[in-house]
């Protein structure tokens, strides 16, 4: 046993030396290994221009490289329409599954990494891909079903900037009012009933702190002395406001829903009567048997939109611009429309959309005219600096933060 | 003579040579049985520990989300900006509840298995203990939404007993029941070996001393349990500290929000993982000062 307290006093030496050294190295080798710039110099100054854009697209399609490499949300490579690409083009599609859009804005860090072609990001991550460089100018004309877009998703100011486009608009939805008929026998026409007492712990909305824009949306017709003309833009007072608002619903709600199952099974128990959902919600509950029906109210609503960009250092362009050509075609938007719920760009998808499923056109509003979606505030990452030019504006991550406190 | 002669004759082989070495240098030998495991220790387990440490003194870049490696202090001072420290308080207090709950649950069921049940009856119980375990935390996690839900099994019962419908779900007294339930097994099981350790002769012991049932229990089962539902505790209160699955399914309402659902939103909406870093420090911090007040009580020199 001598050699035993031998060994363990060497020992005890040896981890204290590994113990002590240890975070230093790693340290040096952890900010060494990541010395990336942190914020473009083009950011902190008074007029924004995205690092790329005076990078010049390709001209044309050549032969595909045989790989594509996506980061997408879960749910928009389904083998239903990626097999048939693969058939056609001969690109291989490897997508990487994203969680949220801040994990997209962390993975297409330079440029993607050389890794990465395609991000199928949302509104709220198109402006910090853009202006923090990781996304290039995308040559349109390459793309011949654009032209079939609905107008104001063709070159929309999330993903298109001075004339130039960073990526294809993909497709839309409303986050709209949902309902019970039972308790709304007519349809609600302001968003008021989600911020009344009236229908205390029957409320839900969703856990996301982008739903700040919605009570700003609100506010901007309610209480018109803040001056609120776009609810992603928000200067602190007008910010204040919103929080006070979220903060006063806080006791009325039920839940803050983080899956859309959850909602759905909220509304099946009629534990929750009025929220803010999806039409996705709608149309699973109305085939389920529900009493619901979804309407955009007076004020307008907030939405999102996703889009494909094309990464700075994207190695398989030809695949890239391949599957944007792809992606955009009436069919393929009609089957992606159906199978996640949302709405086509594509203006020619509708009767294709009830092909594949009866009725999917008007539950998924795909069939309304520009007009129905002109109310639509559609999401885009809150910065510090705001149209105006001036930087009073509240940043993301305040967002963030403030949220946790109004759900508490 | 023959075997010595023909040692002598060969030249010792490599394998010989390195087991002769490894045979006259014990310490050797030790150090090459001991490494892999402390190497895995000491590469998996602490640098992942120290890399947080480090993560939690950097910030990230609002607009661009990348890590800026600059040191700050930022995160650690945003804990103590409200929501923050209710949050804590909140979860803190959430798992002692929890704790105490299961030692009063398990104390009694843990005595009956182990002193008063047949061997037939202690092994049907401790099935029922450990089948739970058997089955995947998220399926029971939903089966106890369906109990706690707007007209579900608890409400539906209630009001047949003319007590109205409690409707508790997605409040913090459902993750108070949903935890209680969730981490019983992991505090009667201890709380059993402690009990089941203790000889009958101190028993009787004490009966001859003039002990009445009470007294037996108050000075000699409860002082040798406690070390057993010490260290059931630890399993309570750290599980109950760091779990984010519960908090999101069966909290979510309002004022619901825990430390380890508010980590988990740092990592996956805000992506703000330095800020998740330093937070999760503090239910490592609380289990640092739990397990030294834990040791002043003697709980590990009992164990």
């Amino acid at each position: 046993m001598r050699y035993m307290a031998r060994f363990r006093r060497r020992d005890r030496r040896a981890v204290l030396v590994l113990a002590l050294a240890l975070p230093v190295v790693l340290a040096g080798w952890v900010s060494g290994a990541s010395a990336t710039p942190g914020i473009p110099a083009g950011v902190a100054g008074a007029r924004l221009t995205p690092p790329t854009q005076g990078m010049k697209p390709q001209q044309s399609i050549g032969k595909g490289e045989g790989q594509l490499n996506l980061i997408a949300w879960e749910g928009y490579t389904q083998a239903q329409w990626v097999k048939p690409f693969e058939r056609q083009t001969g690109c291989t599609v490897n997508a990487k599954y994203a969680g949220s859009s801040s994990e997209m804005v962390s993975l297409m860090a330079n440029g993607g990494g050389g890794q990465y072609d395609l991000v199928s990001a949302s509104g709220d991550a198109d402006l910090r891909l853009i202006y923090g460089g990781a996304v290039k100018p995308v040559n349109i004309k390459l793309i011949p079903s654009w032209k079939q877009f609905r107008p104001f998703l063709q070159s929309p100011g999330f993903n298109t900037i001075n004339g130039v486009h960073y990526g294809v608009s993909l497709q839309f939805g409303p986050n709209d009012l949902l309902y019970s008929t039972k308790a709304f026998p007519k349809a609600p026409t302001s968003w008021s009933v989600i911020y009344s007492k009236k229908y205390a712990g029957k409320i839900t909305i969703p856990n996301n702190p982008i739903q700040i824009a919605d009570a700003a949306l609100y506010l901007s017709v309610h209480q018109r002395s803040l001056g609120i003309t776009d609810p992603y833009e928000l200067t602190q007072p007008q910010f204040n406001a919103a929080v006070k608002l979220l903060e006063q619903q806080r006791p009325l709600i039920k839940k803050y829903w983080n899956l859309a199952s959850d909602e759905i099974s909220l509304f099946q128990n009629g534990e929750t009567v009025v929220g803010a959902a999806w039409p996705y919600q709608t149309g699973q509950l109305k085939a389920a048997g529900a009493k619901v029906a979804d309407t955009i109210p007076s004020e307008g609503a907030t939405g999102w939109a996703d889009s494909w960009l094309l990464a700075t250092k994207a190695p398989h362009p030809n695949c890239a611009y391949k599957w944007l050509a792809y992606i955009s075609t009436p069919q393929v938007q009609a089957e992606q429309a159906v199978s996640y719920g949302e709405t086509p760009d594509n203006s020619l998808a509708c009767p294709l959309m009830d092909k594949i499923a009866k009725g999917s056109c008007e539950s998924l509003h795909a069939n309304e005219p520009d007009a129905y979606f002109k109310t639509i505030k559609f999401w885009k990452t809150p910065l510090a600096q705001c149209d105006n030019g001036k930087s009073d504006c509240v940043p993301f991550q305040q967002w963030v933060t403030a949220w946790t406190q109004i759900t508490g | 003579m023959v075997t010595t002669s023909a040692r002598e004759g060969r030249e010792p082989t490599g394998v010989a040579r390195v087991s002769a070495a490894l045979w006259r240098r014990a310490w050797l030998r030790a150090a090459l049985t001991l490494s892999p495991p402390l190497a895995w220790f000491l590469i998996i387990y602490l640098a992942s520990l120290i890399v947080m440490l480090v993560t939690a003194f950097w910030t990230v870049n609002p607009f661009t989300n990348n890590l800026q490696h600059q040191l700050s202090l930022t995160n650690f001072r945003a804990l103590f900006q409200a929501p923050i420290p209710a949050i804590i308080g909140r979860t803190v207090l959430l798992a002692a509840l929890v704790t105490l709950t299961d030692a009063i649950i398990a104390l009694p069921f843990a005595y009956f298995m182990a002193r008063v049940a047949t061997p037939r009856v202690r092994n049907a119980l401790f099935v029922a203990v450990l089948l739970p375990l058997w089955a995947s935390y998220l399926a029971r996690v939903y089966a106890w939404i369906v109990i706690l839900t707007k007209d579900g099994t608890l409400d539906w019962t209630t009001q047949h007993l003319g007590l109205g419908a409690p409707n508790i779900a997605y409040t913090n007294v459902a993750m108070w029941i949903v935890f209680s339930y969730i981490w019983l097994p992991f505090m009667i099981l201890p709380v059993y070996g402690a009990l089941e350790r203790i000889p009958d002769s101190f028993i009787e012991a004490s009966a001859d001393l003039g002990a009445r049932n009470p007294r037996t229990l108050r000075s000699v089962v409860l002082p040798l349990a406690l070390p057993g539902v010490i260290a059931g505790s630890i399993f309570t209160f750290s599980l109950t500290l760091g779990d984010y699955i519960t908090p999101l399914l069966i909290g979510s309402g309002s004022g619901t929000n825990l430390i380890g659902n508010v980590i988990y939103d740092n990592i996956g909406l805000a992506n703000n993982l330095p800020f998740a870093a330093a937070l999760a420090f503090v239910p490592i911090v609380i289990m640092i000062v739990y397990l030294l007040g834990a040791r002043a009580l003697g709980a590990f020199e009992a164990m």
